[in-house]
This record gives C-alpha cells, sequence and structure tokens, in this order.
C-alpha cells in the first residue's frame, strides 16, 4: 500500500480510502453530514474492468463521480498510474479519465448537434489542427459507437436512448482516455439494447485496451462484463473479488442475499437455491447504525457487529471482505 | 437479437474503409459544412419553425404593418397630434367629433373653392378638433416605446439578478431570493399608484431637460417597471439556471476540463436564452397593458400627448354618441398585444426543443 512502490505497482487507477460527506441541512440552523462514501478503497490494471454493484444511494455514483474530482473528497487519495490526482493537477489527468453518465437524457446538451458534443472535449483540449481534422475525428468517433455518419448535424432529442448512449460514450472516448468511469450506462434502456451497449462497452475495450469502472446495479451485466466485482453497502465496500469468485463464493451475507435475487437460467440450480430476502428497509444515511451498517438486516448480527466496524480483510486469493462473522 | 448484435461490429470495422463511401461523403460534407457554425444553425433551426407557425407569422405581419404605419404615418398625414385642424391658415371650430372620412362644414367649403382635395380624417376628429388618426398613431408610439423599453428594463435587471443569484447559489442566493419574495408580494397596482403620484412631484421640480422632453410621468412608468416588475424575469432566470446547472451535461463539461467561461457560454447561456428571449417577447404586452390601464386611469403620459390607454380615457365621455373614438384605440391596443402573446408562444415553441412536440 505505500505509495513508493505504486509507480512499479502497475495498477492503473488506485484509491484510497476515499471519503465524501455532503453537509445536508437538517434544520434551521443545524447540518448534519452525509456520509455518501465513507472509507472506500479499490485498485484496478490497464483494461480491467471493476464492477460496482449496490443498491440505489449506496453511493456508487458518489465514488465514480468523487474519483473524477468532480466532487471534491472529504478525505482519501487518488492514484492515476501511480501519481496522486490532485486538485491542482487534475487537469492534466481529464484526458485520461472519463465519465459515462447514467442519464443518456440530461448527460447530452439539447442545444447542440451532436457533432459538437462530440466534438466538445477534442475543442476543449484542442486536438485537431483543421477543421476537417476535427469533422474526420467525429465522424470516426461515430462510426466507431456505431452511430450514423449522417446524423452528425442533428439534435439529440431525435435520437433514443441506446443512440443517446453512443453519443456520450463518443464524448468520453474523444480524449482517447486510459480509464472511463461508466455510471450505470445501461440502467436506463430497453432491456433489449442494454445487451446490444454492454456488448459495444466489451469490444471498444478489447480495441483500444481503457479500463473501466462499470457501476451497475445488476449483478448478471456486471459479472458479464467486469474482471472483478465490489459490493457497497451505504458508502463502505463489503466485499470485493474475482468475478467468478465472487459469483459462486459469496461470503458477506448482503453478498449472498443480491445474488440470491439473481434470476438463475438453469432451473436445476435454481431450485436448489434459496432466496434470501432481507428484512427491512436501507438505514437512512444521514442515520447510519453504529458499527456494521449491515447488521439491522444481517440474519447473522451479533454484538460484536453493533459495537465495532468490521475490517476490509483479505480472506485468501485477493477475496475481500467486511464481516465478524463470516 | 443477432443482427443488431453485429450492427456495431460492422460499423466499427468500416471506420477504416470510409473510401468507399468517399462519393458520398463529399456531398455529405457539403451538407455539414454549411451548417457548420452551431449559433446560426440553432437560430436557423428555429426561425423555420416559427415561419411554420401561421399564428405567429400572422402576428409578425400585423405587428411590422403597426410599425410601419406608426413610422410611415406622421410624415405622410399633414395634422399634428395636438393641433386643431386649420383650413386656409384658421382654426376650424367646426371639425369636431367628425365621422371617419367626414369632411366638417368649412373643409367642404374650402375644397369647393379651390378644389384642391384635403387629406382625409381616416379615424374622423376628436371633441377638440383634433385629427383622430394621427393621435391613435402617436399613441401607440407611445405605447409600443413604454413597452419596449419597460421591457428591455425588465430584462437587464432580472437577468443580471436572476444569473448572479443562480450562479452564487447558497446565503447569497437565500438573501436575493427573499428581497425577490419581498416584492413580489406587494400589491403591484397599488405601489405602481402611489409611486408615480409620488415621483411625479419628485420630477417634476427637476430642471433636467432628457426629463422634461420625455414628460415625467414616461419616466415615472420606467422606473415603476424597472423597481417593480424584473422579479419575474429574476426568478425565471434564477430557476432555470439551477436547472441547467444540476444537468449531468454539465457534469460531463467539467469532467471534460472545460473551464467555466466556457460552460457558461457553450452550455448555460444557449440553454436560458429561448426562455429570456420568450419571456421579454410576453413582457411587452404586458408593459403595453400596464402603460395604458395607468394613462386610463389618468397616471400614465400626459396631455397632450396621447398614449392608447389616454386615448381610451377620453373617449369615454363621448362613448354614447362618438363610440368609434372608443374602438379605434382599444382595438389597437388588443391587436398589439395579442400579436406580441402570439409570437412569444411561437417563439417557444420553435427554439424550445424540450416543449416541442
Ligand atoms: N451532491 C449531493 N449532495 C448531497 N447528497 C448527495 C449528493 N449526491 C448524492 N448524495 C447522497 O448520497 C447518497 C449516495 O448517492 P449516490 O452516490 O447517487 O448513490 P447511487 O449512485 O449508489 O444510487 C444518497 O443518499 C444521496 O442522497
Ligand atoms: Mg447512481
Amino acid at each position: 500500500m505505500s505509495n513508493e512502490t505504486n509507480g512499479k505497482s502497475g495498477y492503473l487507477v488506485e484509491v484510497e480510502d476515499l471519503k465524501q460527506h455532503f453537509p445536508i441541512r437538517t434544520g434551521f440552523t443545524k447540518t448534519t453530514l452525509l456520509k455518501a462514501v465513507d472509507g472506500v478503497s479499490f485498485k484496478i490494471r490497464p483494461g480491467e474492468t471493476l464492477g460496482l454493484v449496490g443498491e440505489s444511494g449506496c453511493g456508487k455514483t458518489t465514488v465514480g463521480r468523487t474519483l473524477l474530482r468532480l466532487y471534491e473528497p472529504t478525505d482519501g487519495r487518488i492514484f492515476f498510474e501511480g501519481n496522486e490526482v490532485t486538485k491542482s493537477n487534475m487537469r492534466e489527468y481529464r484526458k485520461e479519465m472519463q465519465m459515462v453518465f447514467q442519464d443518456p437524457y440530461s448527460s447530452l446538451d439539447p442545444r447542440m448537434t451532436v457533432e459538437d458534443i462530440i466534438g466538445e472535449p477534442l475543442d476543449v483540449h484542442k486536438l485537431y489542427s483543421t477543421k476537417s481534422e476535427r469533422r474526420d475525428k467525429i465522424l470516426g468517433l461515430m462510426s466507431l459507437v456505431g452511430l450514423n455518419a449522417e446524423h452528425a448535424t442533428r439534435y439529440v432529442h431525435e435520437f433514443s436512448g441506446g443512440q443517446r448512449q453512443r453519443i456520450g460514450i463518443a464524448r468520453a472516448l474523444a480524449v482517447d482516455p486510459k480509464f472511463i468511469v461508466c455510471d450505470e450506462p445501461v440502467s436506463a434502456l430497453d432491456v433489449s439494447i442494454q445487451a446490444q451497449v454492454v456488448n459495444m462497452f466489451e469490444d471498444l475495450q478489447k480495441q483500444l485496451g481503457v479500463a473501466y469502472l462499470f457501476i451497475a446495479h445488476d449483478l448478471l451485466i456486471v459479472h458479464h462484463i467486469s474482471d472483478k466485482i465490489a459490493v457497497m453497502y451505504l458508502g463502505r465496500m463489503v466485499e470485493m473479488a474475482d468475478a467468478d469468485e465472487l459469483m459462486d463464493n459469496p461470503m458477506h451475507p448482503y453478498t449472498q442475499s443480491l445474488l440470491s435475487a439473481v434470476p438463475i437460467p438453469d432451473p436445476e440450480t435454481a431450485r436448489k437455491q434459496k432466496r434470501i430476502i432481507l428484512e427491512g428497509d436501507v438505514p437512512s444515511p444521514l442515520n447510519m447504525p453504529s458499527g456494521c451498517a449491515f447488521r439491522t438486516r444481517c440474519r447473522y448480527a451479533t454484538e460484536r457487529c453493533s459495537a465495532e466496524c468490521p475490517p476490509f480483510t483479505d480472506r485468501g486469493n485477493g477475496h475481500m471482505v467486511a464481516c465478524w462473522e463470516k | 437479437m443477432t443482427e443488431t448484435n453485429t450492427m456495431p461490429k460492422k460499423k466499427a470495422l468500416s471506420l477504416q474503409v470510409d473510401l468507399s463511401k468517399f462519393e458520398k461523403a463529399t456531398d455529405e460534407e457539403k451538407r455539414q459544412q454549411d451548417v457548420m457554425s452551431k449559433s446560426t444553425t440553432f437560430f436557423r433551426d428555429g426561425m423555420r419553425k416559427l415561419m411554420k407557425n401561421p399564428l405567429a407569422v400572422a402576428s409578425i405581419i400585423v405587428l411590422v404593418l403597426i410599425i410601419g404605419t406608426i413610422t410611415v404615418a406622421p410624415a405622410v398625414v399633414p395634422y399634428g397630434y395636438q393641433d386643431i385642424i386649420k383650413v386656409d391658415g384658421k382654426r376650424d371650430k367646426t371639425a369636431k367629433n367628425l365621422e371617419p372620412f367626414k369632411y366638417s362644414k368649412k373643409e367642404m367649403k374650402y375644397m369647393e373653392k379651390t378644389g384642391e382635395k384635403l387629406f382625409p380624417h381616416i379615424m374622423g376628429t376628436d371633441s377638440m378638433c383634433r385629427d383622430y388618426f394621427i393621435r391613435v398613431v402617436y399613441g401607440t408610439r407611445i405605447s409600443l416605446t413604454v413597452g419596449l423599453f419597460a421591457s428591455i428594463l425588465v430584462l437587464i435587471i432580472g437577468v443580471l439578478y436572476g444569473s448572479i443569484s443562480g450562479y452564487a447559489g447558497g446565503i447569497v442566493d437565500l438573501i436575493m431570493m427573499r428581497i425577490v419574495d419581498i416584492i413580489y408580494s406587494l400589491p403591484d397596482m397599488l405601489i405602481i399608484i402611489l409611486l408615480s403620484v409620488v415621483l411625479n412631484e419628485r420630477l417634476s421640480a427637476t430642471q433636467n431637460p432628457v426629463i422634461k422632453s420625455l414628460g415625467t410621468n414616461m419616466v415615472s412608468i420606467f422606473i415603476v417597471f424597472g423597481l417593480l416588475y424584473w422579479v419575474g424575469m429574476a426568478r425565471l432566470v434564477r430557476g432555470e439556471i439551477l436547472k441547467i446547472k444540476s444537468n449531468e451535461y454539465i457534469l460531463a463539461a467539467r469532467a471534460i476540463g472545460a473551464p467555466s467561461g466556457k460552460i457558461i457560454r457553450s452550455h448555460i447561456i444557449p440553454n436560458c436564452l429561448s426562455v429570456i428571449i420568450i419571456t421579454t417577447a410576453l413582457q411587452i404586452p404586458s408593459a403595453i397593458f400596464t402603460e395604458s390601464f395607468l394613462s386610463f386611469v389618468g397616471m400614465g403620459v400626459k396631455a397632450p400627448m396621447p398614449s392608447l390607454g389616454s386615448l381610451a380615457n377620453a373617449a369615454r365621455e363621448g362613448l354614447q354618441s362618438y363610440p368609434m373614438q372608443l374602438v379605434f384605440p382599444a382595438v389597437t391596443i388588443i391587436l398589439i398585444v395579442l400579436a406580441f402573446n402570439l409570437l412569444g408562444d411561437g417563439l417557444r415553441d420553435a427554439f424550445d426543443p424540450k416543449l416541442r412536440r
């Protein structure tokens, strides 16, 4: 974990103990801290995909945005290729790290043509010398993500959700980044189109060698695309392992319950598996339980769970779990 | 499913084979070259849609006709708005309350005598023997000018105030918006009447030549608008900027590394511009209406300067015998207000893609 070795570690992106606490007004003068992300660490290798799953509101988007310093982190450090990314040098990394947003509607400016949306990063970083070079690059990006070049001068409201998401991906790819945060890029799309777009993400990764932080709440999609999967609950990571390992051998009770809710194509295994239904609601992030945040809904919870927060420890082969009982 | 799956792959490969498309691409490129500049693209796009809207086009025609008439008429019509009609250099006291296109006795005698044709009184004359058409023309000039300048005043103050409040956010926004709330909660007609009474006394004491030539009432109308009516615009602009700021495309622009200046220029301004233009277009008739109302109750422009409201007010006295004197200014007000409102609606439909369909 020491920083001296980071340069040689071979990781593209490293996040250490990232925290994002939002001050929320709870009274006329009182503010409470909403701990949207509370100590998250992970590492991603070049060309690799880390899947990030969790219920909505558990802080996945906030992790992605804080990682790109769209929000100033409350605490924690971010490294890119071994160098610390700070507020002052973030601008250099805007070309290396990009983001694809969840909402294909609000993430594209309705006043702009497709051409200008995809061209915006080119303009900002001055990645062309002539107008025709700009257009060639834009048309190249459009065909890369499967958009018809004839639509370059159209406005986004003429496109479907799937096409819009492709425009957003083309915009992210315009600066030729090494790392893209994909914030639930398919959640807003029809199921039939989801597969297409996910496949496109895979193809692009093969072609361009980009690494992804792929956020989703659908475990099947995440398993399909990810090398490693991390599971979040209320701002903390509860489990992280290689994708297959996590699916075959989930250790944290929360991961187990998530997996039991995934529909299984094979009826034989489906019959054997019992659904674990979680009791109660997700606690309010403004009023988090003491100790382990999951204990209020956990079948195995003991007194120790409420007294102390379980550490995130390696259980062999890089399978990290934060639980006292497992 | 399979065919849709292979679609993007084919496209991805076609990245390198664009040569086969070369012939086609030149055609396309020409078209794209045409619409390369983004601001004109959006403007032209909106104008095309506006021109397809029959109501908006009719409004534009009506407004152009009215504006054309009030510009040309004073040069063509040989009567003054405050002069009693003169025949042969002498005042014609018989030209009182004439019907449209009628001549007074003296005028008819004069025409018989000299064979010269006098310019007709298109809308007749008023009770003080003045040509009514030219008075309505000047009244329209005054009303339109007041409407236009009041709206520009509202536009400037409202947009500045609203955008500062929206950008700054936090405590600044809070305080600025409470001030707006206070102004909003004042009963505006009462304040306008009180203010214009007070301002009239103050201003008539000054010797300022600009105020003198404008007329104190006009100045107080502007001050009243400047003080009271910008709040609506300010609220709207602030809300719009807050809404735009919360969109993910602003976040996307920041993720790209776009500096704030660029984000404001290429995302925030274009996105609230249409709201500002539309609101201004709708503000003009409301200002004209308020001015007419104030003039009607006698708080507006000073006699003998006519405005559409004061003309209507003057016509009340002879309403039984000469109803046309009320009809002309009233119809003009209706035409102007309606045309601006329909034009504003047309602009909204044309320039706001979110509201389209
Ligand atoms: N800008 C913000 N200000 C205050 N609270 C926020 C902000 N963004 C997110 N939150 C809160 O942080 C928590 C996590 O949100 P988010 O990261 O969007 O979750 P997810 O993406 O997993 O659904 C939520 O409770 C949300 O209300
Ligand atoms: Mg989210």
